[in-house]
């Protein structure tokens, strides 16, 4: 019932949005840290940049990163200079390209959470002995966890639903580059309505429970910090 | 400045840099708001920055800390360089307990966790030898045990009321091993019962600590309870420093004018009158008796006494109710209001005199004739005695 090659384009997603998410709060949580103890222009503008995705269609975000990933762009020869090769139409050009689109939906709510834990308790840390990095651990990071849960799971099911970079740059190389969203396409293409059907109302499905999940997941830990 | 520095014997040949206490100075313009403030604190005991809201109090509390820095500061304490010129040293380095207005207890941390966050790295730091070693270290279970928290251990931060708040965090920061514990109005936001619940804990960490403590607060009646030495801000500046009771009754500054201007007495507890439940209290120039059991023999007790709570007289109390009278030279009579006149008067020895004032009306001042240098009786209402401590500890 089930087309193989779309339970690989299942599995291609799922690893996709993983690595893109884990590399994503890697990136995102020191830039939301540094963008929410910021205070001059230089914030604003890092600000917009990294939003530029909730807006710009993703095709032209995809248009642009295609030309830089491609084996023509200026740093390709810096690519194959560090071993690398040109990353478009590869599943490490789509982490690319779906870490930058995923970027601001992980940044703000990680750094909302940095902001609205404000200065006092990494003052208090600071009165105890604990340096900048041992505040950040041990007490930056737990206070913003449900930001960076929310921020998490945000880019994960933003990955999972992104259609426009991943077309650009991707293509549809199967097990490489073919993505649930853009199997969908392939099969309306090719009229194949009942896999058509089977992926949307499992991407409806999964959407809605994201969103439900994370709603009674920031209720809990409220309820726990209040008290 | 009421009471100056003794000045050094001179027999000694040079100053030595201060190895004991604070010295401190902190200027900046902030805003239209400009704070220039030196002062020296012994290195023990309690000191008391006192000011009306807005009179930079806590910001000199963050200098110390080294959670603000100023423009130009200079912070010597215990003859290590804090800060002087370029040179600053992070908070997280310096070895200081610093107790918020708010608890600021860490929510995601047991209160358990909350009382060791501060011990671990202190035990770290003195493993690693990076600072001396605190010649008497604070010892968890001394730390619980005087303020009484053991039995929130196991309660969730958010479970906890304002006052138990207060003292675990007053807990935290003393093990975090300071050797200076800064305090910035540690009761204001807490209400009156919780205020109550706490003091009685302030004042016995007072008796138990050998770490200099600075206590921020606009609330006299806590100075009073608390303080050693009191330094006095307004707009940024300091008004005058010295030990409390000279503070207090400084004609020259405007606590003495105050309607409810008080004076602070120190006293030792000589003996208990079973009999009528009194406790004799030896005091500057004489013994009075407070009412109740206030603890055993030679403990130390302070008594706030209003000055409107003091009579004067020429002759001895002989037919009276009023139980106690000291006998008390006029050192000056500053008028206050229309028709009132406050008294300052000095008990005791010459050398270990001590200050008390008096609030009396002018026609009282006229008709007993009273001049600078003249014995007079202080007597002070019963009630006056109120000892600030509360509890039988």
């Amino acid at each position: 019932m089930i087309d193989p090659p779309l339970v690989e384009a299942i599995a291609l997603t799922l690893r996709l949005a993983a690595v893109t998410t884990l590399v994503t709060l890697l990136v995102g949580t020191p830039l939301a840290w540094k963008l929410a103890r910021a205070r001059s222009w230089i914030k604003d503008v890092v600000v917009a940049l990294v939003s530029l995705p909730i807006v710009l269609p993703p095709t032209v975000l995809g248009f642009y990163l295609l030309l830089l990933l491609s084996p023509k762009s200026p740093l390709a020869p810096l690519a194959e200079a560090l071993g690398g090769r040109a990353l478009a139409f590869s599943f490490e050009g789509l982490v690319v390209g779906s870490v930058v689109c995923s970027m601001p939906f992980v940044v703000n709510p990680i750094r909302n959470a940095f902001e609205a834990m404000g200065e006092r308790p990494l003052e208090v840390a600071a009165t105890l002995g604990a340096g900048p990095l041992d505040r950040f651990f041990t007490v930056a990071l737990p206070l913003a966890s449900p930001g960076l849960l929310t921020g998490a799971v945000l880019g994960f099911a933003h990955t999972v639903g992104e259609f426009g970079v991943v077309l650009m740059i991707g293509g549809s190389i199967p097990g490489e580059t073919k993505v649930v969203s853009i199997a969908l396409y392939d099969y309306v293409e090719t009229l194949r309505w009942e896999q058509a059907h089977l992926i949307s109302a499992g991407m409806l499905l999964f959407s809605f429970l994201v969103i439900l999940s994370m709603m009674i997941t920031e209720r809990l830990l409220a309820r726990r910090r209040a008290g | 400045m009421t009471a100056s520095q003794p000045a050094a014997s001179p027999l000694s040949f040079a100053a030595p840099p201060p190895s004991t206490g604070l010295s401190a100075r902190f200027a900046a313009r902030l805003g239209s708001f400009s704070l220039d403030c030196a002062f020296h604190l012994p290195g023990r005991g309690v000191s008391a920055l006192f000011g009306p809201s807005g009179c930079g109090k806590t910001t000199v509390l963050r200098c110390l800390a080294g959670l603000t820095r100023l423009d130009e500061g200079e912070l010597h304490v215990n003859g290590a360089c804090w800060q002087a010129g370029r040179q600053f040293m992070p908070p997280h380095q310096r070895p200081v307990g610093y107790v918020f207005q708010e608890a600021s207890l860490f929510p995601h941390l047991s209160v358990r966790d909350n009382l060791r966050y501060g011990l671990r790295r202190a035990r770290r730091r003195s493993a690693a030898g990076s600072q001396p070693e605190n010649g008497a270290a604070i010892p968890f279970d001394d730390v619980v045990g005087l303020l009484g928290i053991e039995r929130l251990f196991t309660r969730a931060v958010p479970q906890l009321s304002g006052g138990e708040r207060q003292r675990v965090a007053i807990g935290r920061a003393l093990l975090s091993q300071p050797r200076l514990l800064l305090m910035d109005e540690p009761l204001s936001a807490l209400d009156r019962a919780s205020k109550d619940d706490i003091l009685p804990y302030l004042e016995r960490l007072h008796d138990a600590l050998s770490i200099p403590v600075v206590y921020v607060s606009h609330d006299l009646s806590e100075v009073e309870r608390l303080a050693d030495t009191l330094v006095l801000m307004e707009g940024g500046r300091v008004l005058a420093q010295g030990p409390l009771p000279a503070v207090l009754a400084d004609p020259a500054l405007p606590l003495t004018h105050q309607p409810h201007a008080a004076t602070v007495l120190m006293g030792t507890i000589t003996g208990y009158d079973a009999a009528y439940d009194l406790t004799l209290l030896a005091v500057a120039g004489g013994t009075v008796h407070v009412p109740g059991a206030l603890g055993a023999t030679g403990a130390r007790r302070r008594l706030r006494i209003l000055a409107s709570d003091v009579s004067l007289g020429r002759q001895p109390p002989l037919d009276t109710s009023i139980l106690n009278a000291l006998p008390a030279r006029v050192l000056s009579g500053e008028p206050t209001g229309g028709h009132g006149v406050t008294v300052i008067l000095a008990l005791g020895e010459p050398a270990t005199e001590t200050r008390l004032l008096a609030r009396i009306s002018r026609k009282s001042w006229d008709a007993l004739a009273l001049r600078p240098g003249e014995a007079v009786h202080a007597r002070l209402k019963a009630i006056a005695l109120a000892p600030g401590r509360t509890d039988p500890l």
